[in-house]
């Protein structure tokens, strides 16, 4: 049987190994999804992230084993980062959910952002496909959310949940910018430690309500008692809700998409430029001359592009 | 084909509770440049397969130190075969006795790796058994 047929069949076996070429960019992988494409984009897709040790994996067990209990099925992506330095990667989110490994009605596979910045995002979204062929109703991707990449995949989510615990204002202070943009819901965890209410009021002032029509909550959680639980899952399916009556969802469906049309045309047409070491040993004697100041960069990417004969594509960019 | 790091996972049942020979081994592996799926303590058989199954891992690895390897290492290697999964090493470490040794591998274990054994050469043996991840 084929990966196709074995992945309708609801294989896990073949969805594992689908997704294992999807993160090394296999082209087979894309043949697959153009074939199922059809069966994609119904599953209500979350992110969880934020800071290293705030309870994001025992608070996505919580959340995952209280949809269960409603029979929703369930696909989870752990991202952890590679080592820069080996190539390496220990992804441990696992331990906080060992006993969903054997449920059914739950997938839950782990990922490495291995370096490159873009191939992460792209193996990702082409994870949530599979995941989505496979027919889970709703699907988690947990991110540690400091790096571009991160933030890069959860703008491709639904819903995007930032998982604090008390004494992360000063945290948040101190991150980049655009981090406290990408919540559209805030959970304070370890809400049985000291100062979980002056964090969430921390967080309250430093959210711009400005001209948003969804109002961010920031809710008060204790994920390893379970702890208004059900309250964030209802707050999730909330701001779904939201997002399908303001037709918002579409609008940032479309406009996702409409990035990943435009990156696979840039992709093709640099890979079809250089396709041929002809034009490629053509644009190196072009590189040699501006080392050499006999031409600067900008007629020398005139001159390639006329000798390249392509300059009907670099106009039409 | 596709260049990719090795998958390994690196699993501790048995009811005893300390892993940091399981740790060590997991350090070592993400220093030698393999991905790590690490499961913590305390797992059963079948969670260990379940987890193997849904990472798509190249190589299964196993720490005991609670003395029931007899049973716990011939279990993992079942369910792997009655999942139809032939194509990931197994391997086990930590405290057991030599003349064990003969038997489990009959039972399908691919190496084990004695405690005191230096890390270095379970990744030698990793690397040579896993040029099939050139798939
Ligand atoms: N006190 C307290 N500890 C928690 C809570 N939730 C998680 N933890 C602990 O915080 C640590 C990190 O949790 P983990 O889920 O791995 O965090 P992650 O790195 O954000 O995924 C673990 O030791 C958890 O047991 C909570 O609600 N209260
Ligand atoms: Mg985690």
């Amino acid at each position: 049987m084929d990966l196709i047929e074995r992945l309708l069949n609801k294989d896990k076996r073949a969805v594992a190994r689908l997704i294992t070429m999807a993160e090394s960019h296999d082209p087979k992988v894309i043949e697959v999804i153009k074939k199922l494409y059809y069966k994609t984009g119904h599953a209500h897709v979350i992110g969880i992230t934020g800071p290293p040790g705030t309870g994001k994996s025992t608070l996505t067990d919580k959340l995952v084993k209280a949809l269960r209990k409603e029979g929703k099925s369930v696909g989870i992506i752990l991202v952890d980062p590679t080592s820069p330095f080996t190539g390496g990667a220990i992804l441990g989110d696992r331990i906080r959910m060992n006993d969903l490994s054997t449920d059914p009605g739950v997938f839950i596979r782990s990922m490495a952002t291995r370096g490159h910045l873009g191939g992460l995002t792209k193996a990702v979204k082409t994870a949530v496909r599979i995941l989505e062929i496979y027919e889970v109703d709703y699907i988690f991707i947990e991110t540690v959310g400091v790096g571009q990449s991160e933030i890069d995949i959860v703008r491709n989510v639904d819903t995007t949940v930032m998982v604090l615990m008390p004494g992360s204002g000063d945290d948040i202070q101190a991150l980049k910018a655009g981090v406290m943009e990408i919540g559209d819901i805030f959970v304070i965890n370890k809400a049985d430690r000291e100062g979980a209410q002056r964090t969430k009021l921390e967080i309250e002032m430093m959210l711009d309500y400005g001209n948003l029509d969804w109002r961010p909550p920031v809710e008060k959680i204790v994920a390893i008692e379970n702890k208004n639980i059900d309250k964030l899952l209802e707050i999730v399916k909330e701001h779904k809700n939201y997002l399908q009556q303001t037709r918002n969802l579409q609008k940032r469906r479309a406009q996702n998409l409409k990035h990943e049309v435009m990156d696979l045309i840039y992709q093709k047409v640099i890979d079809s430029i250089f396709d041929s070491s002809e034009n490629e040993k053509k644009m190196n004697r072009l590189v040699e001359k501006v080392m050499t100041k006999d031409m600067d960069p900008y007629s020398a990417t005139e001159l390639a592009l006329e000798e390249m004969d392509l300059k009907k594509i670099g106009h039409n960019k | 084909m596709m260049d990719r790091p090795i998958r390994v996972l690196v699993a501790k049942p048995g009811l005893d509770g300390h892993d940091r020979g399981a740790k060590v081994m997991a350090r070592a592996f993400r220093d030698a440049g393999m991905e790590v799926i690490y499961t913590g303590l305390r797992q059963t058989p079948e969670q260990i397969v379940n987890a193997a199954i849904q990472e798509d891992v190249d190589v299964l690895a196993i720490s005991i130190l609670s003395g029931a390897h007899n049973t716990l290492l011939p279990r993992v290697v079942r369910l792997l075969k009655e999942e139809e999964i032939e194509d990931m090493l197994v391997i086990g470490g930590g405290v057991i006795p030599n003349e064990d040794i003969p038997r489990l591998k009959e039972q399908g274990i691919s190496e084990i790796f004695t405690s005191g054994t230096p890390t270095s050469i379970a990744i030698e043996y990793i690397k040579e058994n896993c040029r099939h991840v050139l798939r």
